[in-house]
């Protein structure tokens, strides 16, 4: 992972966080048709900021909307069944509304994604090198001749050992951590300005994740690349984002600094995610504290609040009213009863 | 090879193929298990073992699957150098003063002439041997134009998808629900000369369907997969998705049915030729119209007809015996 460090910062340093924002999504809702029965709001009302430069994380357990958001952010949701509402302003342009052909110009050059199984995202029959290069000769316009040397560099970056023999080389005869590291090289190949980020270490080993986490960390730190961190993993997110916004049903629920949002989570699904984790320091014998329940327990966010029934501490209210989303000195909360003090 | 009479066996059958390609699709591309689990910071040592040799090594020591390849090598080979090989002239009427049309029409088995002669005096082993040739050219260029054809439907179909599909998908139906041999005699009995050439085509005809069936299948299969979403995600013009990502790593079923489709080619225009509507010439040899010759003479001389129903029959076999094997071998549900 030498080689990484020798290659210079192509950007000027971004602060994370400032000025306007790259990515603005506003009210972005996604709903499913569904065959005889009612449509399922899978994204109800999300809405979020990415700054230059930023690391930005979205964080829930499954089925609460991550993956959708992403895909609809790209536009790559299926044409049929689904319908998209609300805005996703990239640099002043309405994503939702530009013409297929517009979004592919994008995506790939200005946002790029990066999966969450490596292996299954690399097509098996096609050398990692071309997989590289196309993305190059689509975007850039260079021959495939020209884009080699840039790609061997790009594998050489994410810190691919003999990048000349990896360029021939088939997706399975690579390793995991490797692969991904491919994905990555290839999503970056056109200096994207944001990128978006799925589960990208939850198909790996903890080790490999450790090494990804870092690469991503560098080679966005080195380029100024926003990046979009998906993930259920809190782990992954203490070490990566700025800014985490957390999901239940398909809604944010809280939303703050890395460092303020876990010293004093104050919503209690935040809360419990936290408590949640297993730690070395705690007392020998202390049992794990689950979340009771499972997201088939929501509530229907219009007239109650959808986390209530697995709730630590609800109140009447809870099972009447939806939470409005309240910001509040850079964090935001949406909670009738949010828990009180640090943790 | 199929139940005519129920073209909705063939139908799922088709579809159960194409099914096998989502999973292990991508012909020498899945890996089947990495050797190394190795860390991320060193590369793993092994090349991890690939569907193809996976498949191979399975394939060496499958005494069916080299009873089959056996077969066709040595008739493929027959084919090519039968002029060669066979001992007379496929064509001269060598034994034409043994035959007596109202005693003994039908020369016996004599020293140089192993199967005896035919009702015009020529050598029944050379005619045999030489009609190898064309018994593999109408196999394999038939199952060729099928192939063509069924490759540009069921990319149509499977790439456009929506109503193109719908139409293209509907006319493959009507074209499956059409006993085979019937539609290929229809086809055939269409040319207003028969030759080898319309016998081509009818066979081909009949395989269209059948190749683009499966390989829309398996199409639809990548269509929804991960790396079909990556490419995606990447910007990659359609075009590029369609014949870089979808068809390469569609085709493995389609190549695997391809084996087996030659041999019910076969079998399909020795029928045709059978009743006559194949290459009318008999300077040509040809299997199926030998057959078909043999028949006044079946009663006296069975052994006429017996011959080239035989090597119809172990060709044939031959055939589907390797591609049964190579179609276990890739089927990733069967892999142990």
């Amino acid at each position: 992972m030498t080689s990484m460090s020798a290659s210079p910062s192509t950007h000027p340093s971004v602060h994370p966080g400032a000025g306007e924002p790259l990515l603005s999504v506003r009210d972005l809702r996604v709903t499913f048709q569904r065959q005889g029965q009612e449509p399922f709001e899978a994204v109800q009302g999300v809405s979020f900021d990415v700054r230059p430069g930023q690391t930005v994380g979205l964080v829930g357990e499954s089925g609460c909307g991550k993956s959708v958001t992403s895909l609809a952010i790209m536009g790559l949701l299926p044409k049929h069944g689904n319908h998209v509402s609300g805005t996703v302003d990239y640099e002043g342009t309405n994503l939702l509304t530009l013409s297929d052909q517009e979004m592919r110009d994008k995506r790939g050059k200005d946002i790029a994604m990066v999966f969450q199984d490596p292996l299954s995202s690399l097509n098996p029959v096609v050398p990692i090198g071309i997989q590289v290069t196309e993305v190059l000769e689509r975007h850039r316009g260079l021959s495939r001749k020209a884009a080699t040397p840039v790609a061997r560099d790009l594998l050489d970056r994410v810190g691919i050992p003999d990048p000349d023999r990896r360029l021939k080389d088939y997706p399975h005869q690579l390793s995991g951590g490797m692969r991904q590291r491919a994905l990555i090289a290839i999503a970056l190949a056109c200096k994207p300005r944001l990128l978006i980020a799925d589960e990208p270490t939850t198909a790996l080993d903890v080790t490999i994740q450790a090494q990804i986490l870092a690469l991503l960390k560098e080679l966005v730190q080195d380029t100024g690349t926003a990046l979009v961190m998906i993930t259920h993993d809190l782990g992954v997110i203490a070490g990566l984002c700025d800014e985490v916004n957390v999901l239940y049903g398909g809604r944010i629920v809280e939303r703050g600094e890395r460092h303020e949002l876990f010293a004093q989570p104050r919503h209690p699904y935040t809360h419990g995610l936290l408590a949640s984790i297993p730690r070395l320091d705690a007392p020998r014998g202390q049992r794990l504290q689950p979340i009771p329940g499972s997201v088939s327990d929501n509530l229907p966010w219009t007239h109650a609040c959808a986390f209530a029934p697995r709730c630590s501490q609800p109140i009447e209210v809870c099972t009447q009213v939806m939470p409005e989303l309240e910001e509040q000195h850079g964090r935001a909360l949406r909670c009738h009863n949010p828990v009180e003090g640090h943790r | 090879m199929d139940n005519p009479l129920n073209p909705n066996r063939k139908k799922q059958r088709i579809d159960d193929l194409a099914a096998t390609a989502g999973t292990g699709g991508g012909a020498g591309s899945v890996a089947v298990a990495d050797l190394t689990v190795g860390d991320a910071g060193h590369i793993a040592e092994s090349t991890g073992v690939s569907l193809i040799a996976s498949a191979w090594s399975r394939l060496r020591r499958d005494p069916v699957f080299l009873l089959g390849a056996f077969i066709t090598l040595a008739f493929v080979l027959l084919a090519i150098f039968s002029p060669l090989i066979a001992p007379h002239d496929p064509t001269a009427g060598l034994l034409l003063k043994e035959v007596r049309p109202q005693t003994n029409p039908i020369p016996g088995a004599r020293p140089g002439y192993p199967f005896g002669a035919d009702s015009s005096g020529r050598d029944i082993f050379s005619r045999l041997i030489v009609g190898s040739r064309q018994t593999l050219i109408v196999g394999v260029m038939a199952t060729l134009f099928g192939f063509i054809g069924g490759l540009t439907l069921g990319t149509l179909a499977g790439a456009i998808g929506g109503w193109v599909d719908s139409v293209v998908m509907r006319v493959v139906d009507v074209m499956l629900s059409i006993p085979s041999l019937l539609l290929a005699f229809s086809v055939a009995a269409i040319a207003a000369r028969p030759s080898q050439w319309t016998v081509i085509v009818a066979i081909a005809t009949v395989q269209v369907p059948i190749f683009a069936r499966l390989l829309r299948g398996s199409m639809l299969a990548q269509r929804g997969s991960d790396h079909v979403l990556a490419a995606r995600a990447l910007g990659v013009k359609p075009s590029a998705i369609v014949f870089r990502h979808m068809l390469p790593n569609s085709l493995s079923p389609v190549i695997v049915q391809a084996t087996l489709v030659v041999a019910s080619a076969i079998i399909d225009a020795a029928a045709l030729s059978f009743l006559g509507l194949g290459n009318p010439d008999d300077r040509q040899p040809e299997w199926g119209q030998m057959l078909g010759k043999a028949q006044q003479y079946i009663y006296d001389h069975p052994a006429l007809a017996i011959w080239p129903a035989l090597c119809i029959i172990v060709v044939a076999l031959g055939f589907t015996l390797m591609g049964e094997s190579l179609r276990e071998a890739l089927d990733p549900k069967s892999r142990r």
